[in-house]
This record gives C-alpha cells, structure tokens and sequence, in this order.
C-alpha cells in the first residue's frame, strides 16, 4: 500500500473522528448544564439521580460504557443492532459521559458565583431565568473555560474508543492498516493527526479564552 | 404620603433574634439615616426592606400596598411574578460592596435591566443613562469595565444603575465601607446631590457627621431595636447611655 493510499485512508477515518467529537460537543455540552441543574437542585430526588449518574458516569470505564450502549439493547430486548445504531451507539455513550464530566465544570463555575450578582439583578428586577441567562452563565463560562479546554482535548483523543464498536474512524482504520500491512507507519500518520486536531482545538480554545479577558471578574 | 412602612418586622437566623419587633415608615421625599453598632440589625432590617430576606413576622407596606407580611399562622406571604416585579420596581439598592455586573460595561450595566427588564425602547434609555453619567461626574466613562474603575467609581456608576429604573426609594447598604476617606467624599457628595433633588433615600452608614447633615431623621438602632429615633441633632445630642456610648469616639 502506498503512503498516499493510507493518507487517503486515514483521512477519511480523521472526518469520522471529527464527526464523533463535534456530535458529541453539541449533544453534551447542553446536556450538560441540565444535568448540573439536577445536581443542584433543592429536590432531593433529582439532586440523588443526576448523583447517581455522575457516580457511574465518571466510575466505569467509557469504553465499557460504549458496550453497554451498543450491545445493550440487543441483550435487554433483542433490538437488531448494526447498521445506522452503530455511529448511533457511539454519539450516545460519548455524549451521557461527557454531559456527566460537563455538569460537574458547570456546577463548579455555577457555585463560585459571588452571591451579590444574584441578589443585585434580582433586586434589579430579573427574573430568575433572566438572572442566568444575561448576569450568571456569561460570568461562568469564562471562568469554566480552562477546565473545558481540558476536557474537549481528552475528547479529541477518546474518540479512538469508538475502535471497540468497530466504527470506521481513524484509530480503527489505523489498526487495520498496521495489520494487514505489517507497519508501523499508520500509527505514526494516526499519532500527528491527533496531535495537530488537539493543537488547532487548543489554540481556538484560547482564542475564545482571550476573547473573554475584556474584563476580570 | 408613606412610600414604605414596616410594621413589627421580627428577623431570626438559627434561632438567633436580630430584629425584634421593629417599626418604622419612610416619607415621601424624606432622606432617613440608620445608625448602629455593627451586629444591631441595620443591614438585616435593610435586606427585608429590598426582599433579600424575608420577614418571620409583621408586614411591609410599599405605597400603602401591602407587599409582604407574615399571616397569624405564621406563614410568610410574599408576591409572585409580574406583582414581584411591579414591587421591586419601587425601590432600588445601592450595595456595600457595588455588586456591578463585571462583564458588562458601565453603559450596560446601566441600561440593562431598563431596555430588557421594563422594556423602555433603548435610544431614550441611553439618554437619560448620559444624564444619569454627566451627574455622577462619569461621562467619560461609559464605554469601561468595572475592573477598569476605581471602588468610588464603581459605587457611583451603582448609584446610576439603580436610579436608571426610576425608584420611588433608593436604599443604600453602607454605601462607602469599603471606600478610603477620599472615595468616600466622592459618593457621599453624589448621594448629597440626590437628597437636594428630594430623592427618597435610605442610607445605612457608619458616617456620623455625613448622616446628621444629610438627613430628615435618623434611627439608631442597638441589638435589633430602634434605640432611638428623631431629627438628626435630637439623636445625636440626646441624653442616652447607648448612643452616648456608640458616639463617644466620634464626638471627641
């Protein structure tokens, strides 16, 4: 195989890999902050639940978690998988355990908010909806970015995971490449990928940091 | 006529009483000072006032409407939605500490709450947020941050934030505690500025001189009680072991 072929290869795996971390950006990130709410809710109920699923989220290994999710329905109740539930299986297990990651950024930037900006727009007239959305969560997302940053960056690299479902993205296709070819030089390709995906991911992330450095808080 | 009256406020935290039984009214136009040791209730009988925290006992009156009060069951009773919002629209609060919103800028955290909470249209509401500027001596300061700000500026463009939604009474928590002496003297001067325009005030200090020459009456007020209350100078040269105490250094 030439090194043209497996570029070609590879890249078409890299989209796949882009695929996954921006579906699993979009579906997360909002998931996220709900589930952040349900963790500081005053309904113990919930508060318990969204606990609980945090606690399993951040406990099992991802990789399971992809199992689960793809095999599960078939053990559970004898759903045909394959197919389109494949990429379906992965957005999903990626997305609960991030949002579960996610939430917990969130509550930390959430709870760190003095509460005089709440008492002062309330007293102001917002409502508690119009609080959040225009006083606190803009004042949270600087202060959580670094900590996202982080995360979005391990995601870049997770998305290899999705190897264990057999989904055709970069990793997969780099192994079975080495294998069928009995080279190394896939891996190295896979490897440079990865490193310059996290690099652009990094440098965006502190663009929008700096974007946000117009005031202190 | 009677913009606030609160009658036998009672406040506890845990079980520990730091308002007892307290009663008092604001006047139209009236500026009205609340002295005290630290500890005696001032701010606490402030925040029950704005709604910051609510009352285990008595009620209080806004416009001669009755806002909020505590039934005979001892069930609080305290508006909901738009009547909140009609309520809170009576008054503002000026914090000890400014509590400006750092991510907006002066003109915004000014115009703000006028242009998206009462839905004033914005060209009139950043006319008369210059106005409000040009008075507190901030006209060039507009377009910075409150980090870029020195503490008096803060308090000042605070002071604007809160007149720009047009309070029937405007409260202040300690307004200058966390100032030097010489940021000090600029609020104190806005807020003089505002009592000759017959702004209904309410001012919680800790500055004697600046409360007996500003306002109508002044309360004294010791461990959750109105120690005392009357024209300035009765308070202040009043024959009473407490405040002759809590004065003491300052009349030196």
């Amino acid at each position: 195989m030439s090194f043209s072929v497996m570029l070609e290869q590879l890249s078409s795996g890299m989209l796949k890999s882009l695929g996954i971390f921006v579906l699993t950006l979009v579906f997360s990130l909002p998931l996220g902050l709900l589930v952040s709410f349900g963790r500081m809710s005053k309904n113990r109920l919930l508060q318990g639940v969204t606990k609980i699923y945090i606690s399993i989220m951040r406990g099992t290994p991802l990789m399971l978690q992809l199992l689960v999710v793809y095999f599960g329905p078939y053990y559970l109740f004898g759903m045909r998988i394959g197919g389109v539930y494949r990429f379906l299986a992965i957005i999903i297990g990626f997305s609960i355990n991030y949002a579960a990651y996610f939430a917990e950024i969130y509550r930390s930037g959430i709870e760190s908010m003095p509460v005089g900006q709440y008492e002062a727009a309330t007293v102001l007239g917002y409502s508690k909806a119009q609080c959040f959305v225009r006083i606190i969560f803009p004042q949270v997302v600087k202060r959580i970015l670094p900590s996202v940053t982080n995360e979005v960056i391990t995601l870049v690299k997770d998305t290899s995971l999705s190897f264990s479902l057999a989904y055709a993205e970069m990793f997969t296709i780099a192994k079975q490449i080495a294998a069928a070819q009995t080279t190394f030089m896939p891996f190295v390709i896979a490897g440079v990928f990865y490193y310059v995906f996290n690099l652009v991911v990094a440098v965006a992330m502190e663009k929008i940091e700096k974007k946000l450095s117009y005031y202190d808080a | 006529m009677k913009l606030l009256e609160m009658n036998h406020i009672r406040k506890e935290f845990d079980g520990l009483e730091v308002i007892r039984d307290i009663s008092f009214s604001v006047e139209k136009g009236e500026v009205l000072s609340i002295i005290g040791p630290s500890g005696s209730g001032k701010s606490t009988l402030l925040r029950c006032a704005t709604m910051l925290e609510k009352i285990d006992a008595g009620e209080i009156l806004y416009m001669g409407e009755r806002a909020a009060y505590v039934g005979e069951d001892g069930r609080r009773v305290y508006p909901k939605g738009e009547e909140a919002k009609k309520i809170r629209s009576y008054f503002g609060l000026v914090f000890q500490n400014f509590n400006l919103f750092p991510h907006y800028s002066v003109m915004k955290n000014i115009t703000d709450a006028p242009i998206k909470i009462q839905k004033r249209g914005k060209a009139e509401v950043y006319e008369e947020a210059r106005e409000l500027l040009a008075k507190m001596g901030l006209s060039d300061k507009e377009n910075a941050y409150p980090c870029q700000l020195s503490g008096g500026q803060c308090q000042r463009v605070a002071i604007a934030r809160a007149l720009a939604l047009n309070p029937k009474i405007l409260f202040f928590d300690e307004p200058t505690s966390a100032l030097d002496p010489e940021l000090t003297g600029e609020v104190l001067k806005v807020i003089r500025s505002l009592a000759e325009l017959k702004i209904t005030m309410v001012i919680v200090t800790h500055e004697m001189s600046f409360a007996r020459d500003i306002s109508d009456r002044v309360i004294f007020m010791d461990k959750g009680v109105v120690a005392l209350e009357g024209k300035p100078d009765e308070v202040f040269g009043a024959d009473h072991a407490r405040i002759r105490e809590f004065l003491g250094k300052f009349n030196q």
